[in-house]
């Protein structure tokens, strides 16, 4: 169609397509450029990032002229920093060490008690799954362990653990422990059967189901477990720090309301979210390198 | 695609060994099998006799329910039966082997491997090296016509396509025998027509024993030596058909007067058991409840 309308000096189309090319507007639709075509084809996702900037801007925006002017409605403005506060005193927090130690501690306590809770509560799932005794066996506990929210483990951490840089961890553990474990299990639970019988009829063993079959099956609602316990390692471990702790993200930020340095709360609490969602986009990362077939 | 592509050509060397052609036999002996559910015993199977010779092509056609996949389950390993014998070349079958290959009533490829990863799947499991698995799979795949799609995870196939990397998988560890499950019940017409010709040819070529079950008469009259005709539920083995067409069947011989005869004969035996079957699950009220004359809105006026 288009090539009949193109003024080419190539052959003449045949008659039928100038009957219907005839009718056609004389506008003939170039080929676009490589850019364009390429806009064209990530159109959706160019949308989202361009929707997402200008939600952000505006969140500042709006965040500013609340500060600015002292907005005084209930909810009461005087006392919140500004993003140019917040800007000031990042730049002094940055200048010093003090600032990224304290970010470091928080991520040091995040990566052992989140990577402890997936080396245990993985592994765990996956043999509860297939084994129903070991599963009548420990359900029941995690059952009432469960709905007990990591801040209230605080004293019982502080009086288990000889210091209190093992019982933080041990709290960030816990957060993490068990939607890392419920996601597991429900994982399994939803293992196809046919694809289990497959694999046997193809000389599977035990063992090699388990690995060829149950835990490839089982990655996607791991990861879901993951990305899960990643933040309720984070809810846990600022929680831990603000009450317990001598350093790290969430001491800083509790600190700086205790210094009235209230510009230093918001640059925490920044820290913070960016901080988790750093970490939770890793997790995706790996997901998306462990499980291709599911990547679109 | 076309079914000639799967046709043996005479210098292609096989990548892996042929089954020993001697083997084979499947032998059931007063097969019955009750499910116990929890709200008590379900007869499933109640007493099935049937024979497969090394090499022969044998279908089980009966109605929905009968228990069928009941039987091809104990067959391959994953039932034990509740009463009688099932054995193969004279063993009593104990558990799932690669020496039965099993296609499934639903599709079974794993969605994380890529089609050439599952059909290597077996040959892993026999502890076949990384390249030369790879190798025999790919020669494999060429046979039958599925190199482009090679790299493809399952879940971008069309469900022929599924269907018949499906077939490969498990003919990949040459197996003796080959159990189908209507494998061919959610292609369409012109898929499942292609995929028949494409079954017949690897069986010739492989002459290994197969029993195929199917709810259509006339893919099991295409594709069998025998047929057997269950009944209602709990099945029974009705009656039991030879087919004589010759081989190789070609299309055009479902339009033979030989073939229309034998469609004949079975048609009439399964139409009282699927009468049977469906009155057992319809009640007298429900069966009423069909013959009556409802006209556009009074469907409404009745709900
Ligand atoms: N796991 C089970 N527990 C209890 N009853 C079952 C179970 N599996 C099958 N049944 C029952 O056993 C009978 C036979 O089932 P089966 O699946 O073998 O039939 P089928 O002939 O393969 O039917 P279809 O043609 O619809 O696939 C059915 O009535 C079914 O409800
Ligand atoms: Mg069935």
């Amino acid at each position: 169609m288009q090539t009949a309308a193109l003024p080419s000096s190539r052959e003449t189309p045949p008659p039928a397509a100038r009957v219907t090319a005839a009718p056609a507007p004389a506008t003939t639709t170039p080929r676009p450029a490589p850019l364009l075509r390429m806009v064209r084809r990530h159109r959706g996702e160019i949308r989202a990032v361009l929707v997402g900037a200008l939600s952000v801007a505006a969140f500042v925006l709006a965040w500013h002229l609340l500060t600015t002017y002292r907005v005084n409605l209930y909810v009461r403005f005087m006392n919140v920093p500004s993003p140019a506060d917040v800007l000031e005193s990042a730049r002094t927090a940055f200048a010093t060490s003090t600032f990224f130690q304290h970010v470091a501690i928080s991520c040091r306590r995040i990566l052992y008690g989140f990577l402890l809770a997936a080396a245990i509560a993985v592994p765990l799932g996956l043999m509860m799954g297939r084994f129903k005794l070991l599963s009548e066996i420990v359900f029941p506990v995690t059952e009432v362990l469960r709905p007990i929210p990591a801040i209230a483990w605080v004293p019982m951490a502080i009086m288990l653990w000889p210091t209190n840089e093992q019982s933080i961890v041990f709290i960030t553990f816990l957060g993490s422990f068990f939607p890392i474990l419920l996601n597991t299990l429900h994982g399994m639970a939803t293992v196809d059967p046919v694809l289990v019988r497959a694999a046997r009829c193809l000389g599977a063993t035990e063992a090699a189901t388990f690995r060829e079959v149950y835990l490839p099956a089982t990655l996607p609602q791991i990861f879901t477990g993951l990305t899960v316990g990643m933040g309720v390692a984070w809810v846990s471990l600022i929680a831990a720090e603000m009450i317990s702790g001598q350093f790290g993200i969430g001491y800083f930020t509790w600190e700086a309301y205790s210094l009235v340095q209230y510009s230093d709360i918001a640059l925490g609490m920044l820290a913070i979210g960016v901080l988790g969602l750093a970490s939770s986009w890793a997790i995706r990362l790996v997901g998306r390198l462990l499980m291709p077939w599911s990547a679109r | 695609m076309t079914a000639a592509a799967f046709l043996p050509s005479a210098d292609a060397a096989p990548a892996y060994a042929p089954p020993k052609t001697t083997k084979g036999r499947v032998e059931v002996r007063g097969f019955g099998l009750t499910y116990d559910t929890a709200d008590g015993a379900t007869d499933a199977v109640s007493s099935v006799d049937l024979t497969v010779e090394p090499g022969e092509f044998v279908s089980i056609i009966g109605p929905s329910g009968c228990g069928k996949s009941t039987l091809l389950n104990a067959l391959a390993g994953f039932l034990k039966p509740t009463r009688g014998i099932v054995t193969v070349d004279g063993e009593p079958i104990t558990g799932p082997s690669a020496d039965r290959g099993m296609i499934f009533q639903q599709y079974s490829l794993f969605p994380w491997k890529t089609v050439r990863e599952n059909v290597e799947f077996g040959l892993k499991m026999k502890g076949m090296g990384r390249a030369e698995r790879s190798r025999a799979a790919r020669t494999l795949l060429g046979l039958a016509g599925l190199t482009p799609f090679e790299n493809h995870y399952p879940d971008r196939l069309s469900g022929g396509m599924k269907q018949r990397v499906g077939i490969v998988r498990a003919l990949a560890t040459g197996p003796r025998i080959l159990l189908l499950d209507e494998p061919f019940g959610a292609l369409d017409a012109q898929t499942r027509l292609i995929m028949q010709q494409i079954l017949t040819n690897m069986w010739q070529r492989l002459k290994i024993s197969v029993l195929f079950v199917t709810h259509d008469l006339d893919e099991a009259i295409f594709l069998s030596d025998r047929i057997y005709v269950m009944t209602a539920r709990p099945g029974e083995i009705k009656a039991e058909i030879t087919v004589p067409l010759p081989r190789p069947r070609l299309p055009a011989m479902t339009m033979s007067s030989e073939f229309l005869a034998l469609r004949r004969g079975l048609m009439s035996l399964i139409r009282e058991e699927s009468l049977k079957a469906m009155g057992g699950e319809l009640s007298a009220d429900g069966l009423q409840g069909l013959a009556i004359n409802l006209e556009g809105q009074d469907v409404f006026r009745a709900l």
